[in-house]
């Protein structure tokens, strides 16, 4: 399954893990790297709304906080939410995907037609609904509704998978050995899976953080005091004329995480099948 | 060739799918609204003038007092007739206010697809052309830089960029406020299109990086293909082999990828609408989510689904029409 | 005779990237006159096909072809021409079919115009010409119902009316030379002969010259004029075809005879050549066949053997034509030894 690293993919996923590295030791050393507290509001007169300076490298807010350590901490909260989030949507999208597969038959079509029902809200929106219908959520459950509602691509190319793999010699000779259906679908038939999974997971980080941010963004997200760095470009979202560099930043970082989970995912794809369509690629991003 | 009657029969077919997605969007949509905390009375009606007697009248009117599943079915048939109820912060029927929005959106949604997709492929056959260049390379990475971008945050970049540094277009609303009445008809509809501009542009970027990305792919995946060498030992010439033999081929997938982008595009076109106020159906729904007007949510997001799938299944058609390995067989 | 139509001179084909060298092509030369066919056979890994792109100089990047080839068509050499000129060439004085009909055609157009594309590239013709041109030349190829074919696409079609329209888009501006590569490899046997057949009426008809690639001997017996055997990226033998049939020289001939069936000779099992081609990165030192061959010696080893005449008009790339009395001393050719065969 590794048979494809050329020189160009390996340089490309090397860098892409190292600035992810690098992103990930910085937020869970925060209280090393922070130049200050976070939280700290020193002196709402005088430093408040500083342009980005040597003591302050990302400029402070109407707060007097510093941009920058704010950021550092903010990166613990996008972070984790996404990957914690990601997790619940892949392990959602393998097991439903998988059990359509396999099983087949009637389970398999009603099963799709919700996925297809489910892929057909965009996606912001159902989330939009859901966190204004239930206010002001406490973050792990934010972290569910984000993974809930992320699975459903996942589902479609597992299943399309296993429907394949179904068919193939070494599961047919498994069940003539009286192999029970789970047991080859976890030991048989998965195993082949994950390169896609694996895929799909480090795709989904890059877009969690971004869809956290918007929803942070508009309030719906992560609710004060906590702030990932969605919500501190909603705190400078009034402010671009004056302020600009609160909301820029924030948003740079985001860019940054996101092309390097997307340079990486990116690389794994071509690493694990490089002939695979790109319509397929286009089912895994959404 | 495949004859009117098998067309029309996968479109019918098509059609009926269509409405059983809806079906299960508006099942879940209920679902949702009732396992919510609350009835959509006790916050819409927080004004404490109004007093339970009428608070117990309206919800006998709406049925709330009703078993579950006949007020399932009552929605259901409402929402099949169009019935979308009141919206309480407009002060109209739900219907109404989405009848307005839904056009806004859809001139957004549909001027960014055209610029994005016709961008997006143009960028990419210049990629396919020489790849491996700087040329490539600087495109792609470009590409790849909108691409991972929160569409929110171009918003703002561009907003902050034309309003501040760069005055050249208008940041809000889909017409000027003010003087869109007084306006020549030539003059409204330069008006509208000014106001146009950013949102779609912004939109467009977004949605054309993901089109070059991909279309960049499928040309080079089809670049080694046997019929393109048969083309050159035709002595076809270079411009020809790519244009009508490649990209033929190669913009088969991008089409379906039509259909997979419609839920996107609207995505990010709840927030481009929301940084730039143009009233369409994400500034609707989000400012029916600030004013606790459930009716008006809920009903925005079943129309907006609807509106994708058909737009799916659109995109798919047009993808049977155009490959012709599907027309006819 | 006058000069010969195409005179290949030296031709050398390398591929290069990060890993090395690959010379599919090292050094071929031969030559074709007018409306003789001419059969390049070989197995694959002999650089044939390589041979036949570079002709059209359809071979891109990473391969190339070497500087001190030399390709002569009608006297002018194809490999000075610039990317217009050459595109004059190809398709209008030289053509081309491939191997697999099905992926050789664009599956997005219909078979009358990609043939009427040929027309429209080259000619003024208008839409109207081309599209009748192409109706016309469907029909010279022996397809009935030439105008309902025209607007049917590739995937409507079986593999033989593929193979029929690729010969038909080859042939309709009446190029001087046609290249086949492995024109029914892909196809079934009686298929195989009706193509073959229409080939050979098409070269009378209309006075061209083909050059045949294949690796199927039989299909050489029956239309080729003269042979070029290939091994190991160059030419090993070089005779007309009763000649090489009668009198196969190289021991790769012979190994390719023998293995071919044949109709009232008894056999309990068919003569495989043991081993398997070696890497195009590395080529053997000196004879590049010898670990396959059953007579060879030292010499073999240690010396690349030259092009030796045999007889008339007959050449033999192997150190038996100086040494013929070797050719009594057979044994099992190391390959074989190291269990390898074909």
């Amino acid at each position: 399954m590794r048979a494809h690293w050329t020189h160009q993919v390996m340089r490309r996923a090397t860098i892409a893990c190292v600035v992810l590295l690098a992103i990930v030791v910085v937020a869970v050393l925060a209280p090393v790297f922070s130049p200050y507290d976070p939280i700290a509001q020193p002196d709402i007169i005088g430093l408040k709304n500083l342009a980005p300076s040597l003591s302050h490298p990302f400029g402070t807010d109407s707060y007097s906080r510093d941009v920058l350590s704010r950021c550092i901490y903010g990166a613990r909260i996008s972070l984790s939410v996404a990957a914690l989030a990601t997790t619940i949507a892949i392990t959602l999208g393998t097991l439903y995907g998988a059990i359509a597969g396999y099983v087949g038959g009637i389970t398999d079509t009603i099963m799709m037609r919700i996925v297809d029902a489910a892929l057909a809200i965009p996606r912001v929106l159902l989330l939009i609904a859901i966190l204004a219908l239930w206010n002001g959520l406490p973050l792990w459950l934010l972290v569910v509704v984000l993974g809930g509602t992320g699975w459903f691509g996942l589902s479609r190319m597992v299943r399309a998978q296993v429907l394949s793999l179904r068919e193939l010699d070494f599961v047919t000779a498994a069940r003539a050995v009286g192999a029970s259906g789970p047991r080859i679908l976890l030991r048989h038939i998965l195993p082949n899976v994950v390169p896609t999974i694996i895929v799909a997971a480090t795709l989904g980080i890059g877009h969690v953080i971004i869809l956290e941010a918007g929803l942070s963004y508009l309030g719906l997200g992560v609710q004060p005091p906590a702030a990932s760095w969605g919500s501190i470009i909603q705190d400078g979202a009034d402010q671009l004329g004056s302020a600009w560099w609160i909301s820029l930043f924030p948003g740079l970082l985001i860019v940054t995480t996101a092309i390097a989970c997307n340079s990486l995912g990116d690389a794994l794809r071509s690493a694990l099948d490089p002939r695979e369509s790109s319509v397929a690629m286009a089912e895994l991003d959404s | 060739m495949a004859s009117a009657s098998s067309i029309a029969g996968t479109i019918a077919s098509r059609l009926a799918q269509a409405v059983v997605v809806v079906a299960i969007v508006t099942t879940i949509v209920f679902v949702l609204i009732h396992l919510a905390p609350g009835d959509p009375f006790t916050s819409a009606m927080d004004n404490p003038n109004v007093t339970e007697a009428v608070r117990a009248r309206w919800r006998a009117m709406y049925g709330l007092d009703q078993p579950l599943w006949i007020q399932y079915v009552r929605y259901l048939a409402n929402v099949a007739r169009g019935n979308f109820g009141w919206s309480f912060s407009m002060h109209r029927p739900v219907l109404n206010v989405l009848k307005d929005a839904l056009p806004n959106t859809l001139l957004l949604t549909g001027t960014a697809l055209v610029l994005g997709f016709a961008g997006g492929i143009g960028i990419a056959v210049i990629q396919a052309t020489r790849p491996g260049s700087v040329v490539d390379r600087a495109l792609g990475a470009g590409s790849m830089f909108f691409y991972a971008m929160p569409d929110f945050w171009l918003a703002l970049m561009m907003m902050m960029i034309f309003a501040y540094w760069f005055p050249l277009f208008p940041v809000a609303g889909s017409v000027d406020p003010v003087m869109h009445e007084f306006m020549s008809p030539m003059g409204g509809l330069l008006d509208r299109l000014r106001h146009l501009v950013l949102p779609a542009v912004t939109l467009a970027l977004l949605s054309g990086a993901a089109v070059a990305r991909y279309q960049r792919a499928e040309l080079l995946r089809v670049l080694p293909d046997d019929y393109v060498r048969t083309a050159r030992a035709k002595g076809v010439g270079e411009s020809r082999v790519m244009l009508v033999h490649v990209l033929r081929n190669a913009l088969l997938p991008i089409v379906s990828l039509l259909g997979l982008s419609l839920p996107v595009l609207f995505t990010g076109a709840v927030f481009v609408e929301r940084v730039f106020a143009w009233p369409g159906m994400g500034w609707t729904i989000l400012n029916a989510v600030g004013t606790r007007d459930y009716p008006l949510v809920t009903a925005g997001v079943i129309v907006a689904a609807a509106t994708v799938t058909l737009g799916s299944l659109a995109a798919d058609l047009l993808y049977a029409v155009v490959d012709p390995r599907i027309r006819g067989h | 005779m006058s000069e010969p139509l195409l005179a290949v001179r030296d031709l050398r084909t390398y591929f290069r990237d990060r890993e090395g060298i690959a010379r599919a092509v090292d050094g071929v030369s031969f030559e074709v006159s007018r409306g003789e066919t001419v059969a390049v056979v070989g197995e694959s890994g002999s650089g044939k096909s390589v041979t036949a792109l570079s002709i059209l100089r359809l071979i891109r990047a990473p391969g190339a072809i070497e500087p001190g080839s030399t390709i002569l068509f009608e006297g002018r050499d194809l490999l000075l021409l610039d990317d217009a000129e050459m595109r004059t060439v190809r398709g209008n004085r030289i053509a081309m079919i491939f191997q697999e009909p099905m992926s050789a055609l664009n599956p997005v157009l219909t078979v009358g115009e990609q043939i009427a594309e040929v027309m429209r590239v080259h000619t003024s013709a208008t839409r109207h010409e081309a599209w009748e041109g192409a109706v016309e030349m469907l029909a010279l190829t022996g397809i009935a119902s030439p105008r309902e074919r025209a607007s049917e696409y590739p995937h409507q079609l079986s593999g033989g009316m593929r193979q029929r329209v690729m010969i038909a888009m080859a042939l309709v501006l009446r190029p001087d030379l046609l290249i086949a590569d492995e024109p029914t490899t892909a196809l079934d046997v009686t298929i195989q002969a009706q193509i073959l057949e229409l080939l050979q009426r098409l070269q009378q008809q209309l006075g061209m010259a083909v050059l045949l690639i294949t690796h199927d001997l039989g299909v050489v017996a029956e239309v080729a004029n003269r042979v070029v055997v290939m091994y190991g990226g160059e030419v090993v033998e070089r005779a007309s075809v009763a000649e090489l049939f009668a009198h196969p020289h190289h021991p790769y001939t012979e190994g390719l005879m023998s293995a071919m069936p044949r109709l009232g000779r008894q056999t309990d099992r068919l003569m495989t050549i043991p081993g398997v081609v070696p890497p195009s990165t590395a080529w053997p030192g000196g004879c590049r066949f010898r670990e396959r061959c059953s007579y060879s010696w030292e010499r073999c080893a240690t010396q690349h053997p030259p092009l030796h005449i045999v007889g008339t008009e007959h050449e033999s790339r192997c150190h038996l034509a100086a040494e013929p009395l070797r050719r009594k001393a057979q044994h099992i050719p190391l390959a074989a030894a190291l269990g390898g065969s074909v």
